[in-house]
């Protein structure tokens, strides 16, 4: 995975309570076998009226918004599945972090295994960010450092944010999961010995 | 500290592989069940990197999201949905993986077909990349939904990177009046509770009225944990619990079944053992639970009106309300038993189990599905299909002027054929009523099978038992 550290670019602005995954990326786009290509039908049915033609209203399709690559969402971001398409979709369409009050689990989850960095920040900083956003400033976003520096009137403003030390760590390695377990297959062996002995049930039985 | 556990804290302690300094933890995944829509790409990495399944025997795959309900030897018309098929019969038996396809009777929606072969037990941590594996926390199981980079960890290590979540108590107090589901229980839960008030918790249903629960009752309501924002939702087991497992193709058999009780016995929470909350419902003030709007928490009873959003002091909730009516097409203060619909969707891995189908028959026999409503009934599975069709049900559905159909997801979420049009209206068994979740521009109504039976035969959102 591409190691995240330092971000910097424009914000969208998304004032949606509780967007779940189906409107970011609808259930007609999950029948690809690939992890790429998704970035163009992310929020398909905010963006388009049911004839394709694209809503002006919907900030995606604003030319200030065009390149940016940060989102700025409302409360309950990311609920409902647990599809990955929908950080697959967001990441390929360019958007490396987002800043929310609260996301659901799994999606949150889903966005470390992405190199999206979802930052959370109480709900009033938040609203404030968005407004700020529509301005078209640029924010740079720190992981290292956990914050978020913007100039707005001309003042240098500063927000830090608070993460889960895990989670920091593995954006910044950009790590392999996987690899990392696989390190410690013996350890899971043995797991695998103790478990058999206790619940010898759980092995052996295979459906044919 | 006490020493007294919640069924959470016991399975999460007997799967800990090893705890990671970054307090993180390798937790051992006994079970995992495989669609699919989110598990090509976890092939494909594997393959890139060349790493093997570890435990193909504990891995189970079948397809659920794109099969066809209707014409099936006729195969999948649509080519995007075959080949998601095709290429999880083709990784499923590149990897030694038992792959249950359309053509076998077992095949069905995942968390419909792993309770049913036993693959479903007590105590296992089970896991599948679909958000509705919280169905299985109803045998006292630790289930959970994960995304792809998840399922591709598990295929190659049988384990998963956790950090433990907090314990939360929802107590459905006394019992049920007459006529009131586990999905009626479910919606009331999440109508308090609202879609994020589970976020950061497992949930363990306890009380009187879930311990009356059969098991698919029990399976409806851990289904819908994920609505109520909880990753999984557990009820400990019970003697209805082993009395559903027994016989079961892949249950425990002879001394081992005996040796399992005993264990799945220890499991239950310890009389005092801590929860981080703790939510209580009287059961007899629920009675059926319909949804209005376009998330989940938004829940009425039957008797109930469509809210109004200028008697909401909430700036945003407001918003949110006028957003859900304008998509929905409704009037603020409309009764509810007043809104008319245009179809009907029984089934889903919430509602499209045989009990599901016996409640819905009861209220079908003798009646007609109004000539306005295009009613279908979706069996979860080929098992429940057959079930049906030996107890006479689908001759009961038929006359009445039902679609019976062939097992899987269906319209829950319209991946295949069986969707809304836009601006059609839906009373539906299944879990969600987000925007265009059954079909670009669809409205759905969430509700139990007695209740979209009803709303078949009158046309509109009615009481069932005032029929």
């Amino acid at each position: 995975m591409e190691k995240f550290n330092k971000l910097s670019g424009n914000a969208i602005p998304l004032r949606i309570t509780n967007v779940d995954t189906d409107m970011i990326i609808p259930k007609q786009f999950l029948k690809t076998i690939k992890r790429t290509g998704l970035g163009e039908f992310l929020f398909f049915e905010l963006k388009y009226d049911q004839d394709g033609n694209e809503i002006s209203s919907f900030a995606l399709n604003q030319d200030q918004y065009k390149g940016a690559n940060i989102l700025i969402a409302s409360k309950n971001f990311g609920c409902g599945s647990s599809r990955e398409h929908a950080p697959w979709s967001i990441a390929d369409y360019g958007i490396k972090c987002i800043i929310a009050p609260s996301y659901a689990d799994i999606f949150y989850n889903n966005c470390f295994k992405n190199g999206i960095l979802p930052i959370i920040l109480d709900e009033e900083t938040v609203a404030k960010l968005q407004d700020t956003a529509e301005n078209s400033l640029n924010f740079n976003i720190d992981l290292e450092k956990q914050c978020i520096t913007f100039i707005e009137n001309n003042e240098q403003k500063e927000i830090s944010f608070d993460i889960d030390p895990a989670k920091k760590n593995s954006l910044l390695e950009g790590l392999d999961d996987i690899g990392l377990t696989l390190n410690k297959s013996n350890t899971i062996t043995d797991f695998e010995g103790i478990q058999e002995k206790r619940t010898p049930w759980l092995y052996g039985s295979k459906l044919v | 500290m006490t020493d007294k556990k919640t069924i959470y804290d016991k399975i999460w302690e007997s799967h800990v592989v090893s705890n990671n300094d970054d307090g993180t933890t390798i937790l051992y995944i006994d079970r995992h069940l495989v669609h699919e829509v989110t598990s090509p790409q976890a092939f494909e990495g594997l393959r890139l990197a060349g790493r093997k399944v570890r435990r193909p025997e504990f891995t189970l795959a079948t397809a659920d999201h794109n099969v066809p309900t209707s014409d099936r030897d006729k195969g999948i018309s649509d080519p995007d949905s075959k080949l998601q098929v095709e290429t999880l019969e083709r990784n499923a038996k590149e990897n030694n993986i038992t792959y249950l396809p359309m053509s076998d009777k077992r095949q069905g929606i995942v968390h419909i077909v792993g309770p049913e072969q036993g693959f479903t037990q007590p105590g296992m941590t089970i896991v599948c990349g679909d958000s509705h594996t919280s169905t299985h926390g109803a045998f006292g199981a630790l289930a959970w939904g994960i995304g792809t980079s998840e399922v591709e960890h598990t295929l190659a290590t049988q384990t998963l990177i956790q950090t433990k979540a907090k314990n939360m108590c929802i107590k459905i107090t006394g019992s049920v009046i007459d006529g009131v589901t586990a999905k009626d229980i479910v919606l009331a839960i999440i109508r308090k509770i609202g879609t994020a008030g589970g976020t950061g918790f497992v949930i363990e249903y306890t009380g009187e009225a879930i311990r009356n629960l059969s098991m698919e009752g029990r399976m409806t309501v851990c289904n819908m944990s994920i609505e109520a924002g909880a990753r999984a939702g557990l009820i400990s087991p019970d003697k209805t619990t082993w009395d559903y497992i027994k016989g079961r193709p892949l249950a425990p058999k002879g001394k081992d079944f005996d040796e399992a009780v005993k264990y799945w016995e220890s499991l239950a929470t310890d009389e005092g053992a801590h929860y981080d909350e703790i939510v209580e419902i009287k059961a007899e003030e629920i009675i059926p639970q319909v949804t209005w709007g376009t998330s989940p928490e938004d829940v009425v009873s039957i008797d109930g009106i469509v809210p109004d959003p200028n008697k909401e002091n909430n700036e945003e909730k407001k918003k949110s309300i006028e957003r859900a009516l304008d998509y929905m097409g409704l009037e603020p203060n409309t009764p509810v038993n007043e809104i008319k619909i245009d179809k009907v969707f029984i089934g889903s891995c919430t509602n499209g189990r045989i009990e599901d189908l016996r409640a819905v028959s009861k209220i079908a026999k003798g009646r007609k599905v109004a000539a306005t409503v295009d009613a279908m009934i979706v069996p979860g599975s080929g098992l429940v299909k057959e079930q049906a069709e030996q107890e006479g049900l689908d001759k009961i559905f038929i006359d009445a002027g039902f679609d019976w159909r062939d097992p899987g997801c269906s319209m829950c979420l319209a991946m295949n054929a069986d969707k809304l049009k836009p601006q059609e209206r839906c009373a539906s068994t299944s879990n969600r009523n987000f925007e265009g979740r059954q079909g670009r521009g669809g409205r759905t109504h969430l509700m139990s099978p007695q209740m979209a039976a009803a709303a078949a035969i009158k046309g509109k959102l009615t009481d069932f038992r005032d029929l």
